[in-house]
């Protein structure tokens, strides 16, 4: 057994961490400019918009997956436009991967952020510009640390929920070793060649670690509620 | 001087309304803005503040626009308008500390302890807002408000959940900061007395518009023609007691029960506004 688990190869579960670190880095980015206007803005729009980030959660992975293949993919004018200006494919590699991810788990870090923005007091945004702060001021400095508990919890599950990718990583990264095969696609490379043993102990990590983020997460949230209870 | 000429459409509960403000204030000058809920104080205030928009109109402050229906690049963001501004909840930063709210609007730390040093809360200056009660939460916001040196000073009911003494004491500072400071302020009020206390122009809003306009006493003192005493006040019952009719009045927080003659036993109902007054002459003064 314990020969089995230092043999084991643990390259697919860095491939899992390094693809969810970088796409919670960006979504991180990309979330709180797009959740600050959906919580500020009382534009026609913003149903529309809310509609397309919340997509994600109720299309079935290969959906997304056959449609971020398709898009850049050698075949359409985006592809080609990479292949030819930078000279990179955007499918079956890693950059292909963090960009399907960022698509995938969109909606795990907007909604908290937004709904936490939309339920902040709104005098505290209003004393802030009064104190003469900007926008991206009053963001940095009032906002985002007054809505830590939906921040940690919106980067955590992007995280996690990246890590438990599987169709659409299949779809756009296929399982290159090394490349784009991750933890939960070598889970079902096992049982495909009856390997129990191995799906066992990655399912277990798996199993572990997701329980332990989640629950640190939420140990954490009710920790920083009661501070903010007494407010 | 400010020259305030609005008029925007309000969606309130009681359905539209329009708000329709003709104003100049002097410099230096404390102005309250009283009257019944929903009749546009509050809005007109954050009007002021550049936190609403308008539909028609101008404010002009010591020459500059601050907003111009006709010309939307007149604007002047609410940052560059020298304001502060004191919200009925506080709006202290519960991630700062009670010296960092203050740093936040400038570093000068000079002004920050002189502040909070004329509040009598410089040794709080390391607690965090919500270890504080009410009326240190104001008495900071207060300081806070004044750390940019604003030339207007607008309040919107900052006192309004406080208890009685904190109210006096937050009554004082206000008045110890205007005077000091000589910042025109513009303060939403119903308190008649605070009104009273401290302003020196009264407007009453009514449905969006001013329907008086004076100094505190002309418009507030209920009196009239030869009355000393006169208060206002909600009916809360008629009874009869042997021959006599006897009303019970709510005046302020205080309960009065008043001998009625039969006929106006049969006029008043229950919950009318009326007014209880009597010439007095020689009423006793004493210190409870």
């Amino acid at each position: 057994m314990i020969e089995l688990i230092t043999n084991l190869d643990f390259e697919p579960f860095l491939i899992s961490f390094k693809l969810a670190f970088y796409t919670t880095v960006i979504l991180f980015i990309i979330a709180i400019p797009i959740s600050w206007y959906l919580s500020q803005t009382k534009s026609k729009i913003k149903p529309v918009i809310e509609a397309i980030t919340a997509l994600p959660i109720v299309l079935p992975p290969t959906v997304i997956g056959f449609y971020i293949l398709f898009t850049l993919s050698i075949n359409s004018p985006v592809g080609v436009f990479f292949e030819e200006t930078f000279g990179i494919r955007l499918v079956f590699n890693f950059t292909s991967l963090v960009i399907a991810s960022c698509f995938y788990s969109l909606p795990f870090m907007i909604q908290p952020i937004q709904s936490a923005m939309e339920n902040m007091p709104k005098s505290l945004i209003e004393a802030s510009y009064i104190c003469g702060k900007s926008k991206l001021q009053t963001i940095m400095y009032v906002v985002i640390p007054n809505i830590k508990p939906a921040v940690l919890t919106a980067i955590v599950t992007t995280f996690a929920h990246t890590v438990g990718e599987f169709g659409v990583v299949l779809m756009v990264g296929g399982s290159i070793p090394g490349e784009t095969k991750v933890a939960s696609i070598a889970i079902y490379e096992f049982v495909e060649i009856l390997d129990y043993e191995s799906a066992h102990i990655y399912s277990a990590i798996m199993l572990v670690m997701s329980f332990s983020v989640l629950f640190l997460v939420y140990y954490f949230n009710q920790k920083q509620r009661q501070k903010y209870d007494s407010y | 001087m400010i020259r305030i000429d609005i008029q925007k459409m309000l969606h309130g509960s009681n359905g539209e309304m329009p708000l329709d403000i003709t104003i100049k204030i002097k410099e230096g000058d404390f102005v309250a803005l009283s009257g019944v809920s929903g009749s546009g104080k509050t809005t007109l205030l954050r009007i002021i503040a550049g936190l609403e928009k308008i539909d028609n109109g101008k404010i002009i402050v010591n020459e500059k626009v601050w907003t111009d229906s006709t010309n939307s690049k007149s604007f002047t963001p609410i940052q560059q308008r020298s304001i502060g501004y004191l919200f009925q909840d506080y709006a202290l930063f519960p991630n700062m500390s009670v010296l960092k709210n203050l740093l936040f609007v400038n570093e000068d730390k000079v002004l920050a302890y002189k502040l909070l040093d004329l509040v009598g809360l410089k040794q709080l200056e390391n607690r965090m807002p919500q270890t504080l009660s009410g009326g240190q939460k104001q008495r900071i916001a207060l300081c806070r408000a004044l750390m940019n040196q604003p030339k207007i000073l607008l309040l919107d009911e900052p006192l309004s959940a406080l208890d009685l003494n904190m109210r006096k004491k937050l009554q004082d500072d206000i008045k110890r900061f205007h005077k000091e400071f000589n910042i025109t302020t513009i303060m939403v009020s119903h308190d008649p007395s605070e009104i009273y206390k401290l302003s020196s122009r009264v407007l009453i809003l009514e449905q969006g518009k001013i329907i008086k306009d004076g100094k505190a006493k002309d418009v507030l003192l209920k009196t009239s023609g030869s009355q000393k005493f006169s208060f206002q006040g909600e009916l809360l019952e008629v009874y009869k007691a042997d021959i006599i009719n006897i009303a019970i009045v709510s005046i302020a927080d205080q309960l009065v029960k008043v001998v009625l003659d039969s006929s106006q036993a049969n006029e008043l109902e229950i919950g009318d506004i009326v007014t209880i007054s009597t010439k007095a002459f020689s009423p006793t003064i004493s210190k409870i």
